[in-house]
């Protein structure tokens, strides 16, 4: 009657595993603190399975000997299901040990989530705009969106836009855009004579503006990683 | 009530304190009520350059701490009727300003004086910043060199955000560029920064500029202010000064020759 019901479905599920946290890769003493852990509630870990974390011993010299231990911990009953943090080397041997691998560390989920973070909050950008000078030690940060500025920014004074800076008057100080990581940011200018350019932490300091166009007025924007001017 | 005037500039050795003297004194020559504070607590010098070091026996921050009263205070200037020095402490430090203390003081002379010029210390700490605080209009005191600018632009962004203007959203103080010790002659040459150039950076209208001359020293070695004495391009200028400030046109007269090269460039 279904003859296309599916025989087989995979999901993606949380679950509780115990691991076990390897803080030294002496096999010798991980052996005998097991055998009285264990000792203590020998039902407990019957059948159960295990996640070896190797985050502590990743950089250690004297490598684990895993698949010794592998060998152990199934004598005592549990179930080796996979690892985690080890170095290239003890992932390969975890593999070899049909072990499997789990990727999972915070600072590496962090780093992947951070990036369409700032391009989805870029839509509801909030445009800032100065009139006054900014002076020498003043420092003007538009969080949300593009900033502009009519006037002069002074040598020593600093600027900071998530988008897109424009300067109407003299650009002497810092003006930092993108701050957020946004690679299409751009600054545009009246006259060139930054202390410093950057644009999604890419940046440029005043000895290396080209000649040819100080006191002009340019754009700069990101190409290939790196910082490139044009005039206007 | 009186005008409150800061002559400030953020770097030191600019010609501050020379610059108070000879713009209150050429105040009073006016006519004007004219009181002079000095900020400078702890390193007190315009009572030096205004020759009353002598007659000096309560100081402002005895007036601040009711050690003693305003009139105790107040030393009248023997030369020029209507002006008065209100000299620095030289024994305490510059902590000894309060905010209520020296606005309590500043009240009271304003009921008394049109004009009440306070020469502020050098820096951009709590003295600069009680000198400028109460400000109405400013007096920013530039040499044409690098590092002096970049310090009076510190210092005009300090009088956009953290006096009493700023801080109660009333009308800005209004600013007023002073470039002193100029020689025309190396700025011809090069080696120095011209008008053109120091407005450029600064944006604030030019009420005047004043020639370095030799005068200066003697005169606040004499403790004389230098618009006292005639014979002085450096005091004929900072004449022009006061009369441009009360908004007068002063011929430039036998200066001309100077001033069109100043400006003419």
């Amino acid at each position: 009657m279904y003859p296309h019901k599916p025989a087989l479905e995979f999901k993606g599920n949380l679950l509780t595993l115990m691991v076990l946290h390897l803080l030294e890769s002496d096999n010798d003493k991980i052996a005998e603190q097991l055998a009285k852990k264990i000792s203590k509630a020998p039902g407990f870990f019957q059948d159960a399975p295990i996640v070896i974390d190797l985050h502590a011993i990743q950089d250690d010299e004297s490598d684990i000997d895993l698949s010794e231990l592998v060998k152990l911990l199934r004598t005592y009953g549990l179930i080796p299901v996979a690892v985690r943090g080890g170095n290239p080397q003890q992932d390969e041997t975890a593999l070899n040990l049909n072990l499997g691998i789990l990727t999972e560390t915070k600072s590496v989920r962090h780093r992947r989530y951070l990036e369409p973070e700032t391009v989805a909050t870029s839509s509801p950008s909030i445009c800032k705009i100065v009139t006054q000078p900014i002076r020498s030690g003043q420092q003007v940060v538009s969080l949300q969106g593009d900033l502009v500025v009519l006037s002069t920014i002074s040598h020593g004074a600093e600027i900071l836009a998530h988008r897109h800076i424009h300067v109407y008057g003299a650009l002497r100080g810092r003006a930092l855009a993108g701050v957020n990581g946004d690679n299409e940011a751009r600054i545009f200018c009246q006259q060139l004579d930054a202390e410093l350019l950057s644009i999604a932490g890419r940046y440029l300091v005043n000895e290396d503006l080209p000649e040819n166009l100080r006191s002009q007025s340019v754009q700069i924007y990101l190409e290939d990683d790196s910082l490139k001017i044009d005039p206007l | 009530m009186g005008k409150i005037i800061v002559v400030t500039s953020g770097k030191g050795g600019v010609g501050k304190t020379t610059t108070s003297a000879a713009f209150a004194s050429g105040l009073a020559l006016r006519g004007h009520q004219t009181v002079v504070i000095d900020f400078d607590v702890g390193l007190r010098n315009l009572d030096l350059v205004m020759g009353c070091e002598r007659r000096v026996v309560y100081d402002f921050v005895n007036v601040i701490n009711g050690e003693g009263n305003l009139n105790q205070a107040l030393i009248k200037d023997k030369r020029i009727e209507s002006l008065f020095i209100l000299p620095a402490s030289q024994t305490r430090n510059k902590e000894a300003l309060t905010i209520k203390g020296v606005a309590r003081i500043l009240e009271a002379l304003k009921k008394r004086f049109e004009y009440i010029i306070c020469d502020s210390p050098a820096g951009i700490e709590h003295g600069a910043i009680m000198a400028m605080y109460f400000s109405d209009e400013a007096l920013i005191v530039t040499n044409p060199e690098v590092s002096s600018v970049r310090d009076s632009d510190r210092i005009i962004g300090m009088l956009s955000s953290k006096t009493r203007r700023a801080v109660q959203n009333l009308p800005p103080v209004k600013e007023h560029l002073l470039l002193t010790r100029y020689i025309p002659k190396r700025v011809n040459s090069g080696d120095m920064l011209s008008v053109q150039d120091v407005q450029d950076i600064l944006a604030i209208p030019l009420l005047g500029v004043i020639p370095e001359s030799k005068s200066v020293l003697q005169a606040s070695n004499a403790g004389i202010p230098i618009t006292l004495d005639k014979k002085s391009d450096a005091g004929q200028a900072y004449l022009n000064v006061v009369a441009r400030f009360l908004g007068e046109d002063p011929p430039p007269r036998e200066k001309k020759g100077f001033l069109t090269r100043w400006f003419g460039k």
